[in-house]
C-alpha cells in the first residue's frame, strides 16, 4: 500500500532530517513509528501524503507514484487521511462543517449525503451530539476524535497519525487510543507516530524504531521492546520503558 | 498583575473607581466639537468658511471611497502576489510595495500624478487613437485619487500578508491533507480565519486614507482643504478657515472609528476565544 525508497529530506541544504528511509508497508497493516524527538519520525510520516517533499527517493501509495511530477497530488491526498497532534481544525466552521467541507469540495457528495456520512462517522468516534458544535468548545480529546472522523470521512485507504496523544491531558488520551484501536481491529492501514507504547504493543504489527533520521530496527513490536538488536534502540527503551 | 489601589480604610483592592475608567478624553472632545458647531451658528464669519468649505466634503469622501476601493485590489493582487511560487509575480509585487513604503507621501503624489500617470496615457493613447479613435484623459481630481490608491495597496498589501501569515500553517496542512487544492485552501480555510485579523486595520487605513485626501490639495483638487486654503487665503479669516475644516475632519473621523469599534466587536462576540 505504501513504499517509501531511499526517501532523504535536507532542511536548507544542511540539516538532514531523514536520511535515505526505505519503508513498505502492506494493505490493512499498523506500523507505529518510535525514536527520539528530532529523530525525524514526523518528517517520515510527512512525507507518505508529501506534506513534506523529500529531497530525494521516490513515494508510492497505493500503486501511484507521488513524487512523480505527473502525479494529481491534490487528488491522491484525500486518499491518505492525517491525523496532527495539533488537531489542526478549522475554528471558523462546526463540527459539521468541518467534516462536510472537504467531502464537498473533493468527493463532490451532495449536502445530504456528506451529512449522512459526516454523522455516521461522527457516530463512530462517539460523539455525534456535538455536530453543531465549535472546535473551541470541545475538550482536547473530543477535538481529536472530530479530527479522526473529519479524515475518515473522506474514506482514505491510509490513516497517518502525528503524535496524536501527546497534546492531550493524560485523561483524554485513552479515549483516543481506543478509537484508534478500533479502527486497526477493522482493518486500516495505518502508520502511527506516538510515545504511547501500549498502543504500540496492542495495536501494532511493526514496530520502527529512528534516530538521527535513520531507520534502525523494524520489527513485530514484542521483539524490539524485549529483544532489540541494535545498541541504539536497546538504548532508547532502557531510557522510556519502566 | 492586576493594578491596586488603596480604599479610605486602609485595605487594598484591585476594584477601580468610576472616574479612573471614565472616557473622558471623549467628554474633551465632543465638548471641543459642540463649541465648534456653536460657532458656526452664531458667528458669521464662521459660517462663511462652513459655507466655502463643505461643498469640499463631497470631493473628499467621492476620493476617499474609489481610492480605498481601488487599493483593496491592489493590495489583495500585492499581498497574495508577495506569496506566489511564481518567482516573477514574488518579486515584482514585493518591489512596488517596498519603493512605495520607502517613499514619503508627498514626493509621490507629484511623481505619480505628474509623471507617471501623464506618461502612462499617453504611451495609452497612442494605441487607443489608431484602434478606436478615443482617449483617455485623467482629471488631476482621478489622478490624485489613482496616487491614493498606488499608495495605500502597498500598505494594505501587508495587512493582508500578515493576516495570511498569521494564520498557523497547520490550517493549511489539515486543508491540503484532506484533498484540498492550494486555491481552495486559501479560500475555505485560511481567508475566513485571517479576514478577522485584517479587517480592523483596514478600517484604520480607510481612516487614513480619508484624512491623506487632504495632500489632493496639492494638485489644486478642490477637497475640503483646499478650501479651506482658498478661503482663509482670500479673506485673511485664517482661524476661521482651517478651525472649521479641522471640525469637519475631526467629525468624518470620530464617527467612522465609532463604526468601526461597532464593527469589530461583533466579529469578536462571533466567534469569542479560538482555539
Amino acid at each position: 500500500m505504501i513504499r517509501l525508497t531511499g526517501v532523504s529530506k535536507t532542511f536548507d541544504r544542511t540539516i538532514h532530517a531523514v536520511k535515505d528511509a526505505d519503508l513498505e508497508v502492506a494493505e490493512g497493516e499498523v506500523v507505529v513509528i518510535v525514536g527520539p524527538s528530532g529523530s525525524g519520525k514526523s518528517t517520515v510520516l510527512r512525507c507518505i501524503n508529501l506534506l513534506e517533499v523529500p529531497t530525494t527517493g521516490t513515494v508510492v501509495v497505493d500503486g501511484y507514484t507521488l513524487t512523480d511530477a505527473a502525479t494529481d497530488l491534490d487528488h491522491l491526498r484525500a486518499e491518505v487521511g492525517m491525523v496532527f497532534q495539533q488537531f489542526n481544525l478549522f475554528p471558523h466552521l462546526t463540527v459539521l462543517e468541518n467534516i462536510t467541507l472537504a467531502q464537498r469540495m473533493v468527493r463532490g457528495r451532495s449536502k445530504e449525503e456528506a451529512r449522512a456520512m459526516t454523522m455516521r462517522q461522527l457516530e463512530r468516534v462517539g460523539i455525534p451530539d456535538k455536530a453543531d458544535s465549535f472546535p473551541r468548545q470541545l475538550s482536547g480529546g473530543q477535538q481529536q476524535r472530530v479530527a479522526i472522523a473529519r479524515s475518515l470521512a473522506m474514506e482514505p485507504k491510509v490513516m497517518l497519525f502525528d503524535e496524536p496523544t501527546s497534546a492531550l491531558d493524560p485523561e483524554m488520551v485513552k479515549e483516543v487510543l481506543d478509537v484508534m484501536l478500533e479502527l486497526a481491529t477493522e482493518g486500516m492501514t495505518m502508520v502511527v507516530v506516538t510515545h504511547e507504547m501500549g498502543f504500540a504493543k496492542a495495536a501494532a504489527d511493526r514496530l520502527v524504531f529512528i534516530d538521527e533520521g535513520e531507520i534502525v530496527e523494524v520489527g513485530p513490536p514484542e521483539e524490539v521492546f524485549t529483544n532489540p538488536s541494535h545498541e541504539r534502540t536497546r538504548a532508547f527503551f532502557d531510557k522510556i520503558l519502566y | 498583575m492586576s493594578d491596586y489601589r488603596s480604599t479610605r480604610d486602609g485595605r487594598i483592592t484591585d476594584e477601580r473607581p468610576w472616574w479612573d475608567t471614565f472616557p473622558w478624553w471623549s467628554v474633551i472632545i465632543i465638548a471641543v466639537l459642540v463649541w465648534m458647531g456653536w460657532q458656526i451658528v452664531i458667528d458669521e464669519d464662521y459660517a462663511l468658511a462652513w459655507e466655502r468649505i463643505i461643498p469640499g466634503l463631497g470631493l473628499t469622501l467621492r476620493s476617499t471611497v474609489y481610492a480605498f476601493g481601488i487599493a483593496l485590489v491592489i493590495a489583495l493582487l500585492a499581498g497574495t502576489g508577495q506569496m506566489s511560487r511564481n518567482v516573477v509575480v514574488r518579486n515584482v509585487a514585493r518591489t512596488y510595495v517596498e519603493f512605495v513604503r520607502g517613499i514619503p507621501m508627498l514626493p509621490l503624489i507629484f511623481t505619480v500624478a505628474l509623471i507617471i500617470v501623464p506618461e502612462g496615457t499617453d504611451l495609452l493613447n497612442k494605441r487607443l487613437e489608431d484602434w478606436i479613435g478615443w482617449e483617455l484623459s485623467l482629471s488631476f481630481e482621478m489622478r490624485a485619487t489613482i496616487t491614493l490608491a498606488v499608495i495605500y495597496g502597498a500598505y494594505m498589501a501587508e495587512i493582508f500578508r500578515g493576516g495570511i501569515q498569521s494564520i498557523p500553517p497547520g490550517q493549511t496542512e489539515a486543508g491540503r491533507s484532506l484533498g484540498l487544492t492550494r486555491r481552495q485552501t486559501m479560500r475555505s480555510v485560511v481567508l475566513p480565519q485571517a479576514m478577522r485579523a485584517i479587517i480592523p486595520p483596514m478600517g484604520n487605513d480607510f481612516i487614513a486614507i480619508l484624512k491623506d485626501t487632504s495632500l489632493l490639495s496639492v494638485l489644486g483638487a478642490l477637497e475640503i482643504t483646499q478650501r479651506a486654503r482658498q478661503f482663509s487665503a482670500s479673506t485673511f479669516k485664517f482661524r476661521e478657515g482651517y478651525f472649521v475644516s479641522a471640525f469637519i475632519y475631526l467629525c468624518l473621523t470620530l464617527g467612522l472609528s465609532v463604526l468601526l469599534g461597532i464593527l469589530e466587536r461583533r466579529m469578536t462576540r462571533d466567534r469569542k476565544g479560538e482555539r
